[in-house]
């Protein structure tokens, strides 16, 4: 136990370092995932043949590739081109379009999910095609979205640790450097890596379920907390 | 409605249809399910792609105008201009669970019409009197019986002062003891105003009361038209008297 907590102390420094270069990561990739996911989502369903077509694509290429490929991409073939990127935007643009490429998914399917008869009721109210997903379509889906996105953001949480490879001192770099200290238990380093992933990826989740009972409460799919009270109040009468 | 035809895949609903309704006039279409009456109500709303023939409104062609011997689908712009004189009611009230009884109502009239925000919630007050839920005003759609949420759905619907408006089966989803309200709501609807209406319902004594005309369909064709009392009581057509002893 003394060589955890003396490993711990040693590492404490840079295990925080870690974990910022991680959060940096996940939220900078979740914000530009965010706006990919939504970007492409939207194209996906709007009545312009061109604009699903090349949402189609974009999305299959980000998925279909191999992540690792995509930032050795940005890292190494971009410079030729006399774009070079600090290895942080790198990994923060290359995560979000490929998580943003999954996210549209889930946009896309959570705005086919709101029934077909809300879309009428705006052309009944002769609305546009914009409004009708600003002020009918989009409030409703949002709901039905943050489950998946959710997901996702999990995923992303675990899946900065690619930015490692190209150089980026992130939690997995300094759990690494802690395996190879001689003085280190390998369970130690290992151990403290896990639970730190998972206390981060814990955090976002956590909001996001927030999000999603706030957005499914104004849809009045939950009972709201005063009506629960009187229900219960009314069954123990 | 001239001519008017349509298709899903290989299926023909609707085949060479025409008929008129004046303005002001009320005119139910009753007939079995599938011969073709709640399409003519989709299609007048735009919410089906007509396969041919034309529709008129007030003799503006509205979505697809002659032009000399050809067809010509008509700009979106333009099937919106005339889109706004219609409204309708669908059978499963369709409210929008994201709002408000007040904001479903007033959504409409101010980000379409332009109207500001006092003006239509001062309007939406009047017609939530009209319908009775008042007192609903900032209730949400899910808390609301399903009763209550039609007569929303009929406040929202005359909130953007159709011409004409279309009921589509409108108390078909409500429990029996809430058909009533509605259509009461209804009556008074086409009492104090002038609103041109088609309505496809299967309460037969509701249509006979407020509508000037029935037209009875069957396989997309009207086969009997006659002022409802006659209808009711004396049908001519052999099929139409199946069709109102089956379901009376």
């Amino acid at each position: 136990m003394s060589d955890l907590f003396q490993a711990v102390t040693d590492y404490s420094p840079y295990l925080w370092e870690g974990v910022q270069v991680t959060l940096a990561l996940s939220g900078g990739g979740a914000v530009v995932a965010l706006v990919v996911a939504v970007t492409l989502g939207l194209c996906a369903i709007s009545p312009f043949v061109v604009l699903r077509v090349g949402s189609r694509v974009v999305v299959e290429f980000f998925r279909g590739t191999s992540l690792v490929v995509q930032l050795f991409f940005l890292f190494y073939v971009f410079p030729l081109f006399g774009i070079d990127l600090p290895g942080m935007w790198c990994g923060i643009i290359g995560l979000g379009l490929n998580y943003g490429a999954y996210g549209s998914e889930v946009v896309r399917g959570s705005l086919n999910a709101v029934a077909k008869v809300q879309w009428e009721s705006t052309t009944a109210l002769s609305m546009s095609w914009s409004m009708a997903v600003r002020r009918v379509i989009w409030p409703q889906a949002w709901g039905l979205m943050l489950p998946g996105l959710n997901n996702l953001m999990v995923m992303l949480v675990k899946g900065t640790a690619v930015a490692l490879l190209i150089g980026l001192h992130d939690l997995t770099y300094w759990v690494e450097v802690m395996r190879k200290d001689p003085e280190v238990g390998l369970w130690i380093a290992y151990g403290v890596g896990f639970l730190l992933y998972y206390l981060v990826a814990l955090g976002c989740s956590s909001g996001l379920r927030l999000l999603e009972r706030r957005a499914q409460r104004r849809l009045g799919l939950a009972p709201s907390k005063t009506r629960t009270t009187r229900a219960t109040a009314e069954a123990v009468a | 409605m001239e001519d008017v035809a349509k298709r899903f895949g290989k299926n023909t609903v609707l085949d060479g249809l025409n008929f008129t309704v004046e303005r002001g006039e009320r005119v139910t279409l009753i007939g079995p399910s599938g011969s073709g009456k709640t399409t003519i109500l989709r299609l007048l709303m735009t919410l089906e792609e007509l396969s041919g023939g034309y529709i008129y409104v007030d003799g503006d062609p509205l979505t697809y105008a002659k032009r000399g011997n050809r067809r010509v689908k008509l700009p979106n712009k333009e099937v919106t201009r005339i889109r706004k004189r219609i409204g309708m009611v669908f059978q499963q009230f369709n409210l929008f669970p994201n709002m408000t009884v007040c904001e479903n109502i007033i959504e409409a009239p101010v980000h379409v019409l332009g109207q500001s925000k006092e003006e239509a919630r001062a309007k939406a007050v009047d017609l939530l009197d009209q319908v009775g839920l008042r007192d609903k005003i900032d209730a949400h759609p899910s808390s609301l019986s399903g009763g209550q949420q039609q007569r929303v759905a009929i406040a929202r619907a005359l909130a953007m002062e159709p011409e004409i408006l279309l009921l589509d089966e409108v108390t078909s989803a409500l429990d029996p003891e809430l058909v009533g309200d509605v259509l009461e709501v209804l009556r008074e609807v086409a009492r104090e105003t002038d609103i041109t209406m088609l309505l496809v319902t299967h309460e037969m004594q509701f249509a006979q009361d407020v509508s000037h005309r029935v037209l009875m369909f069957d396989e997309g064709r009207v086969i009997e038209e006659a002022k409802p009392e006659v209808m009711f009581n004396n049908p001519e057509h052999e099929r139409t008297k199946q069709f109102l002893q089956a379901i009376l």
